[in-house]
């Protein structure tokens, strides 16, 4: 129903389109005075009045017709059978209205309940319908109006243009109102954990061990909920990449910005940045079947023990999946610091290493400190490399040859499996979740500020 | 000794500086069958000039004529432009420029250079005259830097202006005192030598005065070679003026000379506006 809806919408706006073009030359041709716009504005501006008000009426519809549909449901169920149900038991009861509704019947429903998805059903149909007749007419509506408007002096150039750059704020508009649903869902489950367990707990614990027991008598731990273990993981695990990308990146950007041939250069490029195409979760599995045992064969010849998943394997290869991150970037600003700084350099003696130092890394300090906050924050958030190659038990230590967990590593095993929505078991991945997104938030504010400072300073 | 190097030593006895020096040695630079190739395109032909001591030399000509080329091969910035060959000799102060023992970078602390748009480092006023001398190591103690930075501000005119704010970034001055500033960081590696591409092109008639004057104290101390667009800036700041067309040094000799009396065709169109 709603995809010929939308078919039927589409070739409205086609036909608005080619209505508004004909008509708008036709008035041209009889018409004393020039067009003021071409006749193409005419028919944009036709399809635009056709297609705008009859979509959005489709969307608010449909983000509508659920609850209406439900709430007169329940309004229609007999008394004696809703009363004394609580919210849960109703929610059940409307599930299973509608499950019967879509054809899935288990067992033997009540009468009553047959009754109601037949109700659903038809409501359903009505509702579709209603809305298929409406969305025309809004549509034709529309064709009528917008026709009526066409003429000579009649300025749809400057009108298409203006519901251009409406349309263009919209579509910002979805980007930040995603952010902030996804922030408001985040922070209304973290205040459910933080009902059940306290921040002050969460924040300062040293212990996590978030197995809760889910039903009688099964044996696990108490549940400890002290976070500090954990962000102190992926912290080493950040470091550690960090310091593999940040040198290696820097390095390979400036070799190839400034020593190597633009031959040498139009090869290498390219070849580096595929390695930010790899999937993650190959680079999870060069963690764990190549690099931790590698490094794991080296210490053990060395005479000492090292985990076979540590810290240091996943953060080794994280900083790898990093490199380009930080190269591309710093190899964009070193690149856009104009010519004439270096000239300037050289004219006064400089070497080359000295205009790189003092000159090029100084004035491209903005754009290489977002690439490596960029890759910062990408490395706190990296979730498939360390579940492959690092532990899963929050032990706090800072030694990198020792497993650790991480944020990202809690919130997948919290929320994958047997789960409950009122267990601080998995509202804790919320809580983590909330704490993860503030802290790359904060990254990015910092990031932003230096970056301003420093144009502030330079331009 | 033609008159226009007796002009110019009789003004060095003026200012009291070694006058002896100026008549054993008074060609600063010589050079001898300079050819530049880009690629394979050639860009200078067989340029034959010699730059005298404690004076400005203008090179004028059309755009495209290689005047600025001739000017980059002094400090061999050239080096800089991939696919760029020099061939021919080119000696500053008796020394060919090309001699593989000779450093480049201990010829471009001699040879300073100022470029046609201001190109200050994003940097405050003070780091930016303080980079020269620090990586030539010219100073030994903070004292004697700041000491470097202070004189070369004097010399270029600039200190009054901006002696409350040498800490702020050179970027935030006006153009024509950025254009200053560049000088002053030129001078403050004490070179022998500046080479001055254009340097007024990118500034207002005031800001230009500002520019020739400095240039015309300047050239009691420094050799200048100044490539510019205006004939009268060449008139006004200098007295030597070299004519270059299509990549040939077509005309050189004092200055008066070639704006009154120009013995080629070329020039003459050239100086009277009908090509150019």
């Amino acid at each position: 129903m709603l995809s010929y809806l939308i078919l039927v919408l589409l070739l409205l706006i086609l036909a608005g389109f080619a209505l508004g073009h004909r008509k708008a030359l036709a008035v041209g041709a009889t018409s004393d005075v020039r067009m003021h716009s071409l006749a193409g504005y005419h028919g944009w501006y036709v399809a635009a009045l056709v297609g705008i008000p009859s979509f959005v009426l489709v969307l608010l519809w449909l983000l509508f017709q659920g609850p209406v549909v439900d709430w007169l449901l329940i309004g229609s169920l007999p008394k004696e059978g809703v009363d004394g149900l609580d919210k849960g038991q109703l929610d059940l009861l409307i599930s299973q209205i509608k499950s019967v509704a879509a054809g899935n019947i288990f067992g033997d429903p009540d009468a009553v309940v047959l009754e109601a998805a037949d109700r659903y059903n038809r409501w359903n149909t009505i509702a579709d319908w209603a809305l298929f007749v409406l969305a025309v007419a809004v549509a034709l509506a529309g064709i009528a109006l917008a026709q009526q408007r066409i003429s000579a002096r009649f300025r749809a150039r400057n009108t298409v243009e203006l519901v251009m750059s409406g349309l263009m704020i919209a579509c910002s508009l979805i980007a930040i109102l995603t952010t902030f649903g996804i922030v408001a869902s985040l922070l209304y489950e973290s205040l459910r954990f933080f009902d059940k367990v306290s921040v002050a707990e969460f924040l300062t614990g040293l212990n996590w061990e978030p197995q809760i027991p889910i039903r009688e008598g099964q044996v696990t731990a108490g549940g400890a909920f002290g976070a500090i273990p954990v962000f102190a993981g992926t912290l080493l695990i950040a470091l550690i990449a960090m310091v593999v990308a940040t040198p290696i990146g820097l390095f390979a950007a400036v070799y190839l910005t400034e020593y190597a041939s633009s031959k040498f250069r139009s090869v290498i490029k390219p070849l580096l940045e595929i390695l930010a195409g790899i999937p993650t979760v190959v680079y999870g599995f060069f963690a764990v079947l190549t690099v931790a045992p590698a490094i794991r064969n080296i210490g053990q010849a060395m005479g000492f023990e090292i985990a076979p998943n540590s810290a240091f394997a996943a953060g080794a290869v994280m900083g790898i999946m990093l490199i380009p991150f930080i190269s591309s970037l710093s190899d964009d600003a070193i690149a856009s610091v104009p010519q004439s700084m270096r000239d300037g350099s050289y004219a006064l003696g400089a070497t080359k290493g000295e205009t790189i130092t003092k000159v090029l890394l100084p004035s491209a300090l903005p754009g290489i400190m977002g690439g490596v906050l960029l890759a910062a924050s990408r490395a706190i958030g990296e979730t498939m490399i360390v579940v492959m190659a690092a532990g899963i038990i929050a032990s706090l230590t800072f030694n990198p040859f020792e497993p650790v967990t991480t944020v990202t590593v809690q919130i997948m095993t919290l929320l994958t499996g047997d789960t409950e929505f009122d267990n601080p078991k998995t509202l804790a991945a919320f809580a983590l979740g909330l704490v993860l997104f503030l802290s790359t938030l904060v990254l990015n504010i910092i990031a932003l500020r230096i970056v301003q400072k420093y144009r502030e300073q330079y331009e | 000794m033609n008159d226009q190097s007796k002009a110019f030593t009789m003004e060095m006895d003026k200012s009291g500086s070694v006058a002896s020096d100026t008549v054993m040695n008074p060609h600063k630079v010589t050079s001898r069958k300079v050819s530049v190739f880009y690629g394979l395109k050639q860009a200078l032909f067989d340029i034959d000039l010699d730059i005298p001591d404690r004076a400005v030399m203008a090179l004028i000509g059309p755009s495209g004529c290689g005047k600025s080329t001739f000017l980059r091969c002094l400090n061999r910035m050239n080096d800089t432009i991939p696919d760029c060959r020099v061939t021919g000799e080119i000696k500053v102060d008796g020394r060919d420029v090309h001699d593989p023992d000779l450093d480049v970078v201990e010829l471009r602390g001699r040879v300073g250079m100022v470029f046609q748009k201001p190109n200050p480092f994003p940097k405050s006023i003070f780091e930016n005259i303080a980079y020269g001398p620090r990586i030539h190591g010219l100073a030994r103690s903070k004292s004697d830097l700041e000491e470097i930075v202070i004189s070369s501000l004097e010399k270029a005119g600039l200190l009054s202006e901006v002696k409350d704010r040498i800490h702020e970034p050179g970027t935030g001055l006006s153009g024509g005192q950025q254009q200053r500033l560049c000088i002053a960081r030129a001078i403050a590696v004490n070179p022998e030598l500046i080479l001055m591409d254009e340097p007024c092109s990118a500034l207002d008639p005031i800001a230009t005065a500002k520019v020739e004057e400095l240039i015309d104290e300047l050239k009691k101390n420094y050799c200048i070679v100044i490539v510019t667009h205006s004939m009268q800036q060449a008139a006004r700041v200098s007295q030597r003026t070299a004519f270059f067309h299509l990549g040939i040094l077509v005309e050189e000799g004092s200055t008066a000379d070639i704006f009154t009396n120009p013995t080629d065709k070329r020039t003459q169109d050239y100086i009277t506006g009908r090509f150019g």
